[in-house]
């Protein structure tokens, strides 16, 4: 699976300021979440296209995660206008099809894809550690920083070690099936990356240690707000301010 | 088990948000500098064992293993489950800014049950008594998430979505023997070779 994809580029969005993009994702993401209004989500869309637009982003991929949020999305069609209680638009055999129900399943359509539109805009075009880095600038406690950092870091190499079991499994001749020899070899392909992480996790700290560590982190790179930066987290604080008057 | 952005409404999101953060403060409490290492390595084990795929008869699911995470980790797995939500959320967008806190929830706090069960009776010398108290963590944390999925839909989206809630926890009955049976497997794996994770 391909991680940050959207991250290279490097047009005005990819540049701004990574504490401004998660300062204004969040607030964004929060007053549509909170909004009842089809019409007002439906506006507020304009803000996370425009950036994609302006971050010129590959649309293949973006149309790839934008199909993955919606499958989920597809499930609540099947329910919700058939057994949300309401005025009945259409009959269908035994089911009938209500205005309400199907207003609620726009609403969250809408809404889920404004909101993940302005994650892809705003936090998908910055790296993980370029954002868990403005984490620390935005006051979340060190020791959490410290999880993303290593976390993110460990992940590249556990995935290696997984392909180079799972590859030891195949050259075998390890075909997975629904029976218990499938089942015990894929747990102890996953209790021997636990052992194996483990065991790094205590090498990780002696070196750490060996250097000198003292709990903290260095943060060597400071950010500093441009005008566009200013700019920028201040339209979106408006047009988010806007959204929410109209509630 | 992941609920997308835009579903919840703000009553759900705000006790997801809020028993987070109190979640997160307990965890960080009891995960000093000497655990830090541990605890994000073997985060990211299960963030790429969510990676994988285990067939279920004609259908395939994605492994979870909450119920392992705490058995492995304590308290502390509250952290890496939630850090491994946000990556997920940020890198693929499943679930999402917004729920994370709910999603928080749904996972880790079956997590952290499943573990302090298992943790305890890990050290019967029987292992008949084992395998049923692993099998129960790992079926039983699984078990729990779903409910919770369950009860926040019916939260936001009203009594009319009991059919669909049914449904979710219905498809979650043979993920849940699959979990079981590996947790069974992942934990007697690691008694044997490297106890003191346990």
């Amino acid at each position: 699976m391909e991680m940050e994809e959207f991250a290279a580029g490097d047009s005005w969005v990819h540049k701004l300021d990574p504490r401004v993009k998660i300062l204004i994702t969040l607030i964004f993401s929060i007053v549509v979440a909170l909004n009842n209004h089809v019409s007002m989500v439906a506006i507020s869309l304009i803000l996370p296209v425009s950036l994609i637009i302006c971050a010129r982003l590959d649309f293949r991929p973006l149309l790839v995660r934008l199909g993955i949020v919606n499958g989920f999305i597809l499930f609540l069609w099947l329910f919700l206008p058939f057994t949300t209680p309401g005025e009945i638009i259409y009959t269908l055999g035994p089911l009938t099809v209500q205005r309400e129900g199907i207003h609620q399943a726009l609403l969250i359509t809408v809404k889920s894809n404004s909101i993940v539109l302005m994650a892809i805009a705003m936090l998908g075009t910055s790296t993980i550690f370029t954002l868990v880095h403005a984490l620390s600038h935005l006051y979340v406690p060190d020791k959490l920083v410290h999880l993303f950092f290593f976390c993110f870091r460990y992940i590249h190499v556990i995935r290696e070690e997984y392909f180079r079991l799972s590859n030891a499994m195949k050259i075998r001749g390890f075909r997975p099936r629904t029976n218990m020899h499938t089942y015990r070899s894929y747990s102890y392909l996953v209790g021997m990356l636990l052992v194996r992480s483990f065991d790094r996790s205590a090498r990780i700290l002696q070196a750490m240690k060996c250097r000198g560590f003292r709990s903290r982190f260095y943060i060597l790179h400071h950010y500093e707000m441009k005008s566009h930066d200013y700019a920028v987290a201040l339209s979106s604080a408006a047009f988010s301010a806007f959204i929410l008057v109209f509630i | 088990m992941h609920i997308s952005e835009g579903v919840l409404t703000a009553p759900e999101l705000g006790i997801g948000a809020v028993f987070t953060v109190a979640g997160l403060a307990l965890g960080l409490r009891r995960m000093d500098y000497e655990k830090l290492p541990e605890v994000a390595v073997l985060s990211s084990v299960f963030f790429v064992a969510s990676l994988i795929h285990i067939p279920i008869g004609p259908s395939a699911a994605h492994l979870i293993l909450n119920g392992l995470c705490g058995a492995l980790l304590g308290w502390p797995a509250f952290l890496a489950i939630f850090v491994g939500l946000a990556l997920q959320a940020v890198l693929f967008n499943f679930g999402g800014i917004t729920t994370l806190g709910v999603n928080t929830v749904i996972m880790a706090f079956p997590a952290v049950a499943a573990g302090f069960l298992c943790r305890h009776f890990v050290k019967s010398s029987s292992s008949s008594v084992r395998y049923v108290f692993e099998f129960i963590a790992g079926a039983g944390a699984i078990l729990l998430s779903g409910l919770l999925v369950a009860l926040f839909i019916v939260l936001a989206l009203g009594q009319s979505m009991e059919a669909a809630a049914r449904l979710v926890i219905a498809a979650h009955i043979p993920v849940m023997i699959a979990e079981g049976v590996i947790t069974v497997f992942v934990v007697e794996f690691i008694r044997k070779v490297r106890p003191e994770m346990l």
